[in-house]
């Protein structure tokens, strides 16, 4: 799939008016280039406009997403226009918010006012939500500048974006492969510096996976941090959004932003969030006890990861970090059991999508019962991927197979968290490789599930226990971003940035440039 | 498949009875009258132009999520413990799923496995007699839109040539209640479901408008033989759900076609079809919905947008604490305290002046007798006249509290009370206000009456020559002739006794 004539991508030419970018001062080279924190400071400063910031982000897009295709809607004109007000308020001595005038891309899974939310499906074309999602309504409050949607698949269900029924995300490393999925559109646009920023979701590893394969700092935060209103759901109890960019410090202050309670999600928990930022910056890891899955290594696990992995234990015993070894027995059914409890909850979630209120509607010749046009949109509107887990969830539900699968996955679950709590009464946080393999080549699996689904072997975990999780780019593997898993007991996510701050810090150190530096140019 | 026998080929009914043994079973849905919907803050309120109720939760846009409404809870709870039900400390609500186009997301979220309450009872009295029904459970659930067939002669989906689908009642709360196979015969559902009603109407919970479809009721039934004497009781036969029935009248028909239906059935040797049946009032008849072989697989399971319900002992206690007075320990303490009948009871209530009674009663009326009386024949007339209920006309249970007093004291006669009344309903004021607006009170001034008196008894020297011998039930014209002198302002007693004191036979 090279080309995708039905693609909705409206990439309005931006507009050229007003002052070339870059600037002076902090904000001098390429704006693009620069971290969300140094974006944010920049504008603080007053070295740096948000209007030249969003303005740069959208010549960048307009330069390369036609080869990245991450964007699904790119919102020109309402982004200029919100970063034109913050800028209005800047000037006018308002307090803004810490990262006011970033640039940032959003999964098309969170209804977004004002621009289409489509889920990378058929099914969806064209609706505009009457609402924000909470997560969109914080990022706005925060001064956050919304460039547009950006491309998954389709809701949510896989892990190479090629799910998407708007065509395929390639990743900026090697367009020739996948992105990861199913935020791929998220984790393109940031690696390819379209946008400093991108808010994913995930499910199984949505977040981790594509972070991880395009070099990037992913965070699945615990669930319940996040608020899932307006997050067009695949499976409930699984589903969480959160960050990525290109850095830990990045990735917590985008983590700040959105998390917190919310009424409106009565799984959101009301507790307060954790320090995130202060433990981006901490980078004192001597005496933190890490646990390394035992579960998660060996056969499967592409050489070049396996050695990018151990190099960063090494890095981490340099830096003071107590290295252990734990066994987590459950894990090895967390597959299983994910593949039956997410499908199950996707089949009654993705019920609604039925032609009656919104979206698609095939058939209504005026002759057609409900139920017919019901049926032949749903057939039109999904793709084979979600059709497959549909069927696959339906059956698990089905009367007589509820205990036998649906009953049998939750007690998977149970153990697996206890494995968890295990755990971590010797550890702080628990480390793994995010994914067996690198990158692999656009096409290599789409006839294959199984051997797709297990790109998630090692993130799968953390969101049945829903505990945090974030993925950090650790080194390369013939010329592939390899991501380290670090994994954290619930509503302990500063730990993650404790510890990834750290090992970022002593990499890009020993590297003597961050590890995106290194991306052939597009 | 076998279909409805004609009504007129059915056994007596009487006939059926002595063969088989009806076993019921009743499905009840309530919708909560809680002032927003059960997930979202959507007013409630019935009648509304459609889709003007209406926000994503409730909808189902994609994305949106529900929070359950805390006072639904607590109706429920109420509903439950006026049931005698144990209150779950920790339960769940599930996912129901099943396509339908006025199902926004497709699936109901209710409760399955893990009820909010479960077994109850609710006592039941019919001529006398106490039939205890036992309540397996009370759970929470959403209400689902309306579909509205447009094109057809029948307003029914079949001929219709579209549809629409008003999603003001989708995301009402309700509850179902569900009782255990206990009941018996069809006058015993029906005062079940009556009994319910006047429970939760007196919870204030809700409505329960059976014609408005606040409270609709299912009935399973189903027949087994009757055993022979010292044989044990057959097992339970196939059952049938006739599903919505939406008046008393119709529990009451539809159960009683049900039994003489099977009847013929079971008596030809055939088998009940276990089956979704439908009840047309206007012929009387249920008739074949969907069968259980072709019924739709709800796949339940946890809904996990929401987090489990876990009430407290506390919380619980409270709301048993809250309980008001329950419609049968009321009908014992009216019996009691104010020497009504059960007959009397019923009547009060069928006419809607239970409450206004005893409030009049409370009010100082002379006797409940009086404020029974008055309520229950000229004030619920009046009401029917003016099409409204008897507690929305302007008179008050203090005015007809005041006005039996009135008459006990012998200032008004019932004549003159009915023309006080006239005068409050017409917003003249109280009735002390009234009577001496109007003029009304019974003239107690000697001077006149007396006059009048003397002039009766002159005007029909016969008569007055009668009773002065003796006969003294003779003296009724002459009364009629003082109280029509005075205008009717007078109190009959003291004119026969003014009367015979003048005739000299006192
Ligand atoms: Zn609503």
């Amino acid at each position: 799939m090279t080309d995708h004539p039905t693609s909705p991508v409206s990439r309005p030419a931006v507009p050229t008016t007003g002052a070339a970018v870059p600037t002076a001062g902090a904000a001098q080279g390429d704006v693009t280039r620069l971290t969300a924190a140094a974006t944010a400071a920049a504008i603080a400063a007053g070295e740096l406009s948000a209007v030249e910031a969003t303005r740069a982000a959208l010549e960048r897009i307009a330069k390369v997403d036609d080869t990245v295709h991450a964007f699904l809607h790119v919102d020109a004109e309402g982004a200029l226009a919100a970063a034109g007000r913050i800028d209005q308020r800047r000037a006018a001595g308002e307090p803004l918010g810490p990262l006011a005038g970033v640039p940032l891309a959003l999964k098309d899974v969170l209804a977004t006012r004002g621009m289409p939310t489509t889920c990378g499906s058929r099914i969806l074309e064209g609706w505009q939500a009457p609402y924000d999602a909470t997560v969109v309504t914080r990022l706005r409050a925060a001064d956050v500048v919304l460039l547009g949607k950006v491309n998954m698949d389709e809701f949510a269900m896989g892990s190479s974006t090629e799910n998407s029924a708007y065509g395929p995300t390639r990743n900026p490393w090697d367009t020739t492969r996948i992105p990861g999925g199913s935020s791929g559109g998220s984790a393109a646009a940031v690696a390819a510096f379209e946008a400093p920023l991108a808010i994913g979701t995930d499910t199984g590893g949505s977040i981790r996976q594509p972070a991880a394969v395009c070099g990037l700092v992913g965070v699945k935060p615990t669930y319940g941090a996040v608020s899932r209103y307006g997050l067009v759901a695949f499976s409930s109890s699984l589903d969480q959004a959160g960050p990525l960019a290109r850095t830990v410090t990045d990735a917590a202050l985008l983590h700040a932003a959105i998390a917190g309670h919310d009424p409106l999600d009565s799984t959101s928990v009301d507790v307060p969030v954790p320090s995130v930022v202060a433990a981006a910056a901490r980078r004192d890891v001597r005496g933190v006890r890490v646990g390394v899955v035992r579960e998660l290594s060996g056969e499967g696990y592409d050489p070049g990861v396996q050695a990018a992995f151990a190099a960063a234990v090494d890095t981490l015993t340099d830096l003071g970090a107590e290295i252990v070894e734990v066994s987590c027995p459950h894990f090895t059914y967390a597959m299983p059991a994910y593949y039956l409890i997410a499908p199950s909850e996707c089949s009654s979630n993705l019920a609604r999508f039925d032609a009656m209120r919104f979206g698609l509607r095939i058939g209504d010749d005026g002759q057609a019962g409900a139920e017919e046009v019901m049926s032949r949109t749903r057939e039109a509107g999904f793709g084979p991927e979600v059709k497959r887990r549909i069927i696959l969830g339906t059956y698990a539900l089905s009367s007589g197979y509820y205990d036998a699968y649906y009953g049998q996955a939750q007690k998977v679950r149970t153990l697996i968290s206890r494995d968890f709590a295990a755990a971590y009464e010797q550890v702080d946080v628990l480390i793994s490789p995010t994914t067996p393999t690198p990158a692999f080549p656009i096409g290599a699996k789409v006839d294959d599930p199984v051997a797709m689904y297990l790109s998630d072997l090692c993130t799968i975990p953390s969101n049945l226990a829903g505990g945090p999780a974030m993925s950090l780019p650790v080194g390369l593997t013939d010329g592939l971003p390899v991501g380290l898993q670090i994994m954290a007991p619930t509503f302990a996510d500063d730990r993650l940035y404790l510890v990834g701050g750290a090992l970022e810090a002593a990499l890009d150190d020993r590297r003597g440039h961050p590890l995106l530096d290194e991306a052939p140019a597009l | 498949m076998s279909t409805a026998a004609p009504a007129s080929a059915l056994p007596s009914y009487d006939d059926v009875i002595a063969r088989y043994e009806p076993v019921i079973g009743l499905e009840t849905h309530v919708e909560l009258g809680t002032v927003s919907k059960m997930f979202c803050g959507c007013a409630t309120a019935f009648g509304a132009e459609p889709n003007t109720q209406v926000c994503p939760v409730c909808l189902g846009l994609p994305g949106s999520l529900p929070v359950v409404n805390e006072a639904a809870v607590r109706f429920a709870v109420l509903i439950g413990l006026a049931l005698h039900c144990d209150i779950a400390p920790w339960c769940r609500f599930a996912r129901k799923n099943y396509f339908y186009p006025d199902m926004p997301k497709n699936f109901q979220i209710s409760q399955y496995d893990e009820p909010l309450c479960t077994d109850g009872y609710l006592d039941v009295e019919v001529d006398g007699e106490i039939h205890r029904v036992g309540i397996t459970r009370v759970h929470m659930e959403e209400d689902t839109g309306k579909s509205l067939h447009v094109g057809g002669s029948t307003g029914r989906i079949h001929g219709a040539t579209h549809s629409l689908v008003d999603y003001n009642r989708a995301g009402i709360p309700l509850v179902e209640i569900v009782t255990e196979p206990d009941v018996r015969s069809p006058e015993v559902a029906r005062a079940y479901v009556d009994e319910l009603r006047e429970l939760i109407r007196a919870l204030g919970v809700s409505d329960v408008r059976m014609e408005q479809g606040s409270l609709r009721c299912d009935a399973n039934v189903s027949l087994r033989r009757r055993p022979a004497p010292g044989e044990p009781d057959a097992p339970f036969g196939t059952r049938t759900e006739t599903k919505n029935l939406n008046s008393l009248r119709s529990v009451e028909r539809a159960v009683r076609y049900e039994i003489s239906r099977q009847s013929v059935l079971l008596d030809d040797g055939e088998r009940i079809i276990q089956e979704t049946r439908h009840f047309d009032e206007s012929v009387g008849r249920t008739s074949s919905g969907r069968s259980k072989e072709e019924a739709t697989d709800y796949r339940y399971f946890p809904e996990p947008d929401l987090t489990p319900l876990a009430l407290s002992a506390e919380y619980v206690d409270e709301l048993r604490a809250s309980l008001p007075e329950l419609p049968a320990a009321r009908r014992v303490r009216l019996i009691a305290e104010h020497g009504y009948s059960a007959r009397d009871l019923v009547d009060m209530r069928n006419a809607g002046v239970l409450d206004l009674v005893e409030q009049t009663v409370a009010a100082g009326a002379a006797n409940p007798v009086a404020a029974r009386k008055w309520w229950l024949n000229e004030l619920a007339r009046r009401a029917a006249d003016a099409a409204v209920a008897p507690a929305d006309l302007v008179i008050t249970p203090a005015d007809v509290a005041r006005i039996t007093v009135l008459i006990a004291g012998g200032e008004l006669t019932d004549a003159l009370a009915r023309k006080v009344i006239d005068g409050v309903l017409a917003g003249e004021g109280t009735p002390d206000e009234v009577v001496s607006g109007r003029g009304l009170a019974i003239v107690a001034d000697d001077g006149a009456l007396t006059a009048a008196v003397d002039a009766a008894i002159a005007g029909a020297p016969d008569i007055a020559e009668k009773v002065r011998g003796g006969k003294l039930n003779a003296v009724g014209p002459l009364v009629g002739a003082v109280m029509k002198a005075m205008k009717g302002q007078a109190d009959p007693a003291g004119i026969r006794a003014l009367l015979l004191e003048r005739l000299g036979v006192s």
